[in-house]
């Protein structure tokens, strides 16, 4: 009789009497967590180990582009510089000569980022109509095109370099920033496509259906309908265009001269100049300014990265 | 008058043909229904002829035009989608004004045919927002509300309730036959739940592997089902079918369901087709049985309660009869306990009897 009320009433009068009935017994409410488990200890323990294996080059370069030659020739490089100066950084941006031009890496930046903002907005604008014609208007002979495409994605493009500069000649853009835009943009749209097509495939098939009956065309649906709910998928791909074309080399040095060499390829000048002294200040200065780019891209958009790459499951 | 016309409608996906020749005519103002089992090509047809698919062969007429090549947007249709398809990044207003402002019709129109939509589904507090804030069936009616201002003369439903709760369903199904009413559009409306075609429809449409099986008014399909799959398909609980064979004895058809067990035609519609020895399927509806436990006058067998299930209403009773099982729809007041010997009594108006070679209705 006791337990049954014991039940009924509010908790606090369940406390008194916890000691008699079975049911009032033993622990109750939240599970208390304990800090120190070792599950904890080996996962963080990990987590630790990795991230400073990872972030110590990064330091050695930060805190070596800060220190004078006299105090790099101690070699001390875990060090922290005693006297700090951001004489490197300025040289290496202004005044680092590569063969007789004494620019420092700006110029090779103004180069890039001439290259970087057509190739993206190219390449994204095609992958993007590209991947929402193959999703959602399946024209005669889509899968042979779209097989097509992801087998270019597979081929080594270093077999394609060749052609390239022969295709580039006779039309006249060999050499050329354009050139290069053109290769970047191409290089880049099978996997676009890819991510695209996948990405408008996911968006239910009644909204494309609901957007005909209302009236709309291909260029309607795409950029009233599917745009305004495609922006994680945007970011995606300018994530990956931006820090694949900010990073290229090869490309850079191939189809471009050495006016219009962009940032990689200048870096690589000037850490590479065999003459003088091997100045590391401004090599690691330098450095961190070419990484500089993709770098505050993923800091920008990280988390519009993850939602994009995770974006199977948008809802309509 | 005829309002949508499909003339010998063919489809075929590569060599797969899912629609073949197929005919149907719906009437002005007609609620038609198209019912079948998932696959079975309802949905399918809608699209063909909302102009979603391109058909392979035949032709569809909306309001006496032919509009076999036209686009969706000129057929004068509105669709209404199972998923309700609003545009997410737009409010419940700009839902609504997507496909007038395609249209290139002037502010004012737009305004006033939003505002009568609106008053009409009662809907209007809900303008300013996304869908996502909306709950399904808020979301149904801004999406029936999509179909509404485009003032056309046939509106399409592709399994509009199925994504709700049966509470909601239920309430939405009721607004949708007023509206109906009140509007008195053309409306085909795909479903695979019987009770919404039955509850809805002036007529449907049973369809199986891309055919039209009966088209006929709800309780005509009910009752005089013209094959073995419109019967199992229409009815819930399901229609008993008890194999059997035909005795004729002094000119007078009997089914014999096993050893003693004779049921007598008499008053069956087509007696006189039936022949000697030929072996049958008899089709009889739960509801249509009586179950007693003592002999009573009129076509009555002898068989014993295997369970029952109480529904509240009324109970399903499942008996043996010789080796085959049935069930028996009663009155909830009357408990029968497993293994009770009881009598029912068949209501012959109600029964069918189908071939049970061909599988169509004697």
């Amino acid at each position: 009789m006791a337990k049954v009320v014991n039940l009924n009433t509010n908790s606090l009068s369940a406390q008194s009497d916890a000691g008699d009935g079975s049911v009032a017994e033993g622990p109750r409410g939240e599970k208390p967590k304990r800090v120190l488990t070792r599950r904890n200890i080996i996962l963080y323990g990990t987590l630790i180990v990795v991230a400073l294996y990872y972030l110590l080059p990064l330091y050695v370069m930060v805190v070596t582009s800060l220190k004078g030659m006299p105090e790099i020739r101690l070699g001390n490089i875990f060090s922290p510089p005693v006297e700090v100066t951001f004489a490197p950084w300025v040289k290496a941006w202004s005044e680092a000569c590569t063969g007789l031009n004494c620019e420092g890496l700006s110029r090779g930046f103004w180069n890039s980022v001439r290259i970087l903002v057509p190739s993206v907005v190219l390449s994204i604008a095609i992958a993007s109509v590209n991947g929402y014609a193959l999703a959602n208007w399946r024209f005669k002979g889509a899968e042979l095109f779209f097989t097509i495409l992801i087998v270019g994605a597979f081929i080594p493009y270093q077999v394609m370099i060749y052609p390239l500069v022969i295709m580039l000649r006779e039309i006249g853009l060999y050499g050329s920033l354009t050139g290069l835009v053109l290769v970047h943009s191409v290089f880049g749209m099978p996997i676009l496509t890819l991510l695209f097509r996948n990405y408008f495939a996911s968006v239910p098939e009644e909204l494309f259906k609901a957007a005909r009956v209302d009236g709309a065309g291909f260029w309607a649906i795409y950029f009233r309908i599917m745009l305004p709910m495609s922006l994680p998928i945007f970011v995606v791909a300018i994530i990956l265009q931006v820090t694949g074309i900010w990073n290229d080399f090869l490309f850079g040095v191939i189809y471009t001269k050495p006016d219009l060499y962009p940032m990689t390829v200048q870096l690589n000048n000037i850490v590479n100049s065999s003459q003088g002294v091997k100045e590391y200040n401004v090599n690691m200065a330098a450095t961190i300014l070419t990484g500089l780019v993709p770098l505050c891209v993923y800091f920008v958009s990280g988390k519009l990265f993850v939602r994009g790459i995770a974006a199977g499951a948008v809802k309509g | 008058m005829t309002s949508v016309s499909v003339r010998d409608l063919t489809l075929r996906f590569g060599s797969l043909e899912v629609l073949s020749s197929l005919n149907l005519d719906i009437n002005e103002g007609e609620f038609l229904v198209l019912l079948g089992p998932s696959g079975c090509g309802k949905s399918t047809l809608l699209n063909c002829v909302a102009g979603l698919l391109d058909i392979s062969e035949g032709q569809v007429f909306i309001s006496g035009k032919n509009v076999t090549w036209e686009e969706p947007k000129d057929r004068g249709i509105g669709m209404v989608f199972q998923s309700y398809a609003l545009y997410p990044q737009m409010t419940v207003e700009k839902n609504l004004a997507f496909g007038l402002q395609i249209a290139k019709l002037p502010k004012d129109e737009i305004a006033a045919r939003i505002k009568r939509a609106a008053e009409i589904l009662q809907i209007e507090p809900l303008l300013k927002r996304k869908p996502a804030q909306l709950s399904g069936g808020q979301r149904q009616r801004v999406a029936i509300g999509r179909a509404l201002v485009r003032d056309v003369d046939v509106f399409l439903f592709d399994e509009p309730l199925s994504n709700l709760d049966a509470k909601l369903r239920a309430e939405l199904r009721v607004e949708l036959k007023r509206l109906h009413q009140n509007l008195t559009n053309t409306m085909i409306y795909v479903t695979h739940d019987q009770i919404e075609a039955l509850t809805l429809a002036d007529r449907i449409a049973v369809m199986k592997g891309g055919i039209i099986q009966q088209l006929d008014a709800p309780l005509t399909i009910y009752n005089k089902p013209v094959n073995l799959f419109v019967a199992g398909f229409i009815g819930s609980p399901s229609m008993n079918f008890l194999k059997g064979q035909i005795e004729i004895q002094d000119g007078a058809p009997s089914v014999r369901l096993g050893e003693n067990l004779m049921v007598p035609l008499a008053g069956y519609d087509a007696q006189g087709t039936l022949s000697d020895g030929q072996k049958v399927i008899f089709g009889v509806r739960p509801e249509h049985l009586t179950l007693t436990r003592d002999q009573t006058s009129g076509p009555s067998l002898p068989a014993v309660v295997e369970l029952e299930e109480p529904m509240g209403a009324d109970s399903l009773v499942w008996l043996r009869l010789g080796d085959q099982s049935m069930s028996v729809r009663t009155d909830s007041s009357s408990r029968f306990s497993p293994g009770e010997e009881v009598v029912i009594t068949f209501d012959l108006d109600h029964a069918s009897v189908f071939d049970a070679d061909t599988e169509e209705r004697i």
